[in-house]
């Protein structure tokens, strides 16, 4: 699969499969800009978005967990046209850079929520948020509060309430650009797992090229509101195409 | 629910209320004539003085709290935490209780007499007119002002004190460069909110007026209701209230969006100006006036309850009766503002932050405000000629007072939950929409653990203004239905000073025990102090 350019540059889309996640001609605009994306992703796939600041990213995000109101276009995931659905009804789970948890709520609780917003959880609903926080490392965790955990513990409180609330979607909003380098690659190569053992299909905005290697097959450049260009990550950062990207990226190391 | 539906059911009670009040009055007013009023020259003195009050009591409280915010902003002092707390909370002081303290300094035997008699220059009788009005709104107001200077001043990223620290800039490049720019974009704003105040202050202008000279048009509106009844009159003087505050206030609101208000902190950061001479001693001249002003008569006031007929006093069952009249009065004036400026948020709420439509959200909160500008006697009229028809008129009197105090509570409602509600908002709307948290196990599991504090400041702050207000009271105060203000206010009308010492300090006290009960009970203190700290999560 590959995210396809709206402009036709990458045009021509190679399915392995039927795609999970389908964004079609769908446009937004924030201020003077104005946005349009299209996208292709195939169920399992790992996809970066790449770009500058400002460009868009997070909002192709935002439109896709249905935060946003797009102006015209559609968001398909699994077969189902989500456009007109809220953000809790539809299949996907977000991870956000910050305040992904409840301060005043325990991990446990933060986890419960994934399975009933009312946090009123029966045995078996009780075990599977044990067993989520221990798949991701915290299993003696429960009973703390985030301010009594790190951040990068917090992000995989996080990540085990996506694993319960079980959506075939997951979108990442940097949600590690915040932590030390070492742990931020311990936690790609956490969500890389996951996304085996599920066969989730993940879509994560990076302003770093060294995310989008680590964990992503293809890749997408964000620039202006448009995807400029897309395709196997490697490719793509060594191709250096357009100059927008070249830009992004950088002078070469010497 | 649309976002749309808890706004306007408030709002369309606040207009429903306006509405009828200045229509009823309207009509019932016999051979009622707007031109034959606005022909009258007494009605142009008196909004002439009103004017001339406002402006100066507004460019008094601004120029005397830049400053003193300057002070507190790089002093450390014994007891400046107690005056920050007094400065966040100077407007729910009850007003006759601070109008009493202001008599007891400045006042014809008052201390500051007692000492000019004592240095052999003889008394000095300068409080009653122009002058005591601008000490009374000074009193509420300047420390108001500051406190928002403060905050803006704290909000300062502290790496620009560093930065001036390294290049050695001087005190008033200081201010050039860094204080006056914070305090600008609040000052339009602020200064907007105190004109209101000013232009709109009953109980100041009343006892310490002094006479016909000294009238704004609210006292002229309730001295033509109280002792001329005369409607036509009262709603032509709260029409032209309404049309020229409201457009003076609209016009200033343009230059600025008023800063959200909360609690300052009072952090002293390190700052390269703290050691010069000149700087210390225009501090310490600010200080000493902020005493003099604000202190020195809230201490009268304490000294003054002490007295030789406080046993007396507080044995009688009348005052009691009014203690138990203005609990009531102020916890269910409380709640309904707090009902009605929580259901105005959450629509404007969602305007702003799911709908990105700031200058709309700020529109729809703009009525809570301008409702200040609406004379409370005339609502309080209106709605008694309205219902007078349907209902026991002796039955009429408590339920018109809880709704006006509600009503007038509502801006402060408003300032001090739409900011934290907007920052809860932006911590956590993503998050409950992305898990499907919303209604009652929102409400239950996000907003009340997150929002109780400033909930529980917004309902301390609203009940405490009503229970110190003597506003509509004064209209429908009878024998059988009197709140501690009314008795107070009658106490130093009829010269029975000791007897009004003994008043207005069970009254500070009352005030004061109501608003830690519910700010404390509510916010549940010791609860939140931890979570704060947490709450960079």
């Amino acid at each position: 699969m590959a995210a396809s350019a709206r402009s036709g540059v990458f045009g021509g889309t190679v399915m392995s499969e039927a795609p999970l996640l389908q964004v079609e001609a769908l446009s937004f605009r924030y201020e003077d800009m104005t946005m349009v994306f299209d996208l292709t992703l195939g169920r399992g796939d790992c996809l970066a978005v790449l770009g500058p600041s400002g460009a868009g990213k997070s909002t192709l995000l935002s439109l896709i967990a249905g935060f946003e109101k797009p102006l015209a276009g559609r968001v398909v995931i699994a077969g189902q046209d989500v456009t007109a659905r809220k953000p809790a009804d539809r299949p996907v789970t977000s991870l956000f850079q910050e305040h992904n948890l409840f301060a005043h709520l325990s991990a446990e609780e933060n986890v419960g929520l994934g399975l009933d917003p009312g946090l009123r959880l029966d045995a078996a609903q009780r075990r599977a948020v044990a067993e989520a926080l221990a798949r991701v490392g915290l299993g003696d965790f429960g009973r703390r509060h985030p301010a009594q955990l790190s951040g990068g513990q917090r992000q995989r409180v996080a990540l085990a309430r996506s694993l319960v609330r079980d959506r075939p979607l997951l979108l990442l909003d940097e949600p590690f650009s915040a932590l030390d380098p070492g742990l931020r690659l311990e936690m790609l190569d956490l969500v890389r797992q996951l996304q085996a053992e599920r066969g989730l299909t993940v879509v994560m905005v990076s302003h770093n090229p060294q995310d989008a290697l680590r964990i992503a097959g293809h890749s997408a450049f964000v620039y202006d509101g448009r995807i400029l260009a897309a395709g196997p990550t490697r490719a793509l950062l060594e191709a250096r195409e357009p100059a927008e990207l070249r830009a992004f990226l950088g002078p070469e190391p010497a | 629910m649309p976002w749309w539906l808890p706004a306007t059911s408030a709002l369309c009670v606040v207009a429903a209320v306006v509405g009828g009040a200045l229509v009823a009055l309207g009509v019932a007013a016999p051979g009622f004539d707007i031109a034959g009023n606005l022909d009258d020259a007494y009605l142009w003195r008196v909004v002439w003085f009103t004017v001339l009050q406002a402006s100066l009591s507004t460019l008094l409280s601004v120029a005397l709290a830049i400053p003193v915010a300057r002070a507190m902003a790089r002093r450390q002092f014994p007891g400046r935490g107690l005056l920050l707390r007094l400065f966040s909370l100077s407007l729910v002081i009850p007003t006759i209780v601070a109008i009493f303290g202001i008599a007891a300094v400045h006042g014809r035997s008052g201390w500051v007499n007692d000492v000019l008699v004592l240095l052999g220059i003889g008394r000095a009788n300068y409080l009653y007119g122009l002058t005591g009005i601008l000490i009374g709104h000074c009193f509420f107001n300047m420390p108001f002002v500051a406190r928002i200077l403060l905050q803006a001043i704290e909000s300062v990223p502290p790496e620009s004190w560093r930065v001036a620290s390294q290049f050695g800039l001087r005190s008033r490049d200081l201010f050039r460069l860094i204080e006056w720019p914070a305090m600008r974009t609040v000052l339009p704003g602020v200064a907007g909110l105190v004109f209101m105040l000013c232009f709109t202050s009953f109980a100041v202008v009343l006892t310490l007026g002094g006479g016909p000279k000294a009238t704004t048009l609210e006292v002229a509106v309730y001295q033509a209701l109280r002792f001329d009844f005369d409607l036509g009159r009262a709603v032509t003087l709260a029409l032209v209230q309404l049309l020229l505050c409201g457009a003076i206030v609209l016009a200033v609101l343009q230059l600025a969006v008023p800063g959200t208000t909360a609690l300052t902190e009072g952090r002293l950061y390190e700052r390269p100006d703290t050691g010069g001479r000149l700087g210390r001693a225009v501090d310490g001249l600010a200080l000493l006036l902020t005493g003099a002003l604000v202190v020195l008569p809230l201490i009268a006031v304490a000294v003054a309850g002490f007295n030789a007929t406080a046993a007396e006093v507080l044995a009688r069952p009348a005052l009691w009766h009014a203690v138990g009249q203005s609990l009531v009065i102020a916890l269910s004036a409380g709640t309904l503002a707090l009902l009605l400026g929580g259901a105005i948020l959450i629509s404007s709420r969602s305007l702003r932050h799911r709908l990105g439509r700031p200058a709309a959200a700020a529109r729809l909160e703009l009525p809570a405000s301008l409702i200040l500008v609406v004379p409370p006697f005339v609502l309080a009229t209106g709605l008694f000629v309205l219902l007078r028809q349907v209902a026991d008129v002796f039955a009429l009197g408590m339920p018109l007072v809880i709704l006006v105090n509600a009503l007038m509570a509502l801006p402060f409602v408003v300032r001090f939950l739409g900011g934290p509600m907007m920052e809860e908002a932006q911590r956590h709307d993503r998050l409950c929409q992305s898990l499907g948290i919303a209604g009652w196990n929102r409400l239950r599991l996000v907003e009340w653990p997150g929002l109780r504090r400033p909930i529980g400041l917004a309902l301390a702050v609203a009940a405490t203004l009503s229970l110190g207000d003597l506003g509509v009271i004064a209209l429908f105060g009878s024998q059988d239905f009197a709140t501690l203000p009314l008795l107070l206010y009658q106490a130093i009308g009829g010269f029975r000073m000791t007897e009004a010492a003994v008043i207005a300090a069970l009254l500070s006290l009352l005030c004061l025990a109501l608003f830690l009960v519910i700010e404390g009970g509510l916010g549940g203190l010791g609860a939140f102090r931890g979570l704060r700290r947490h709450r960079h999560v």
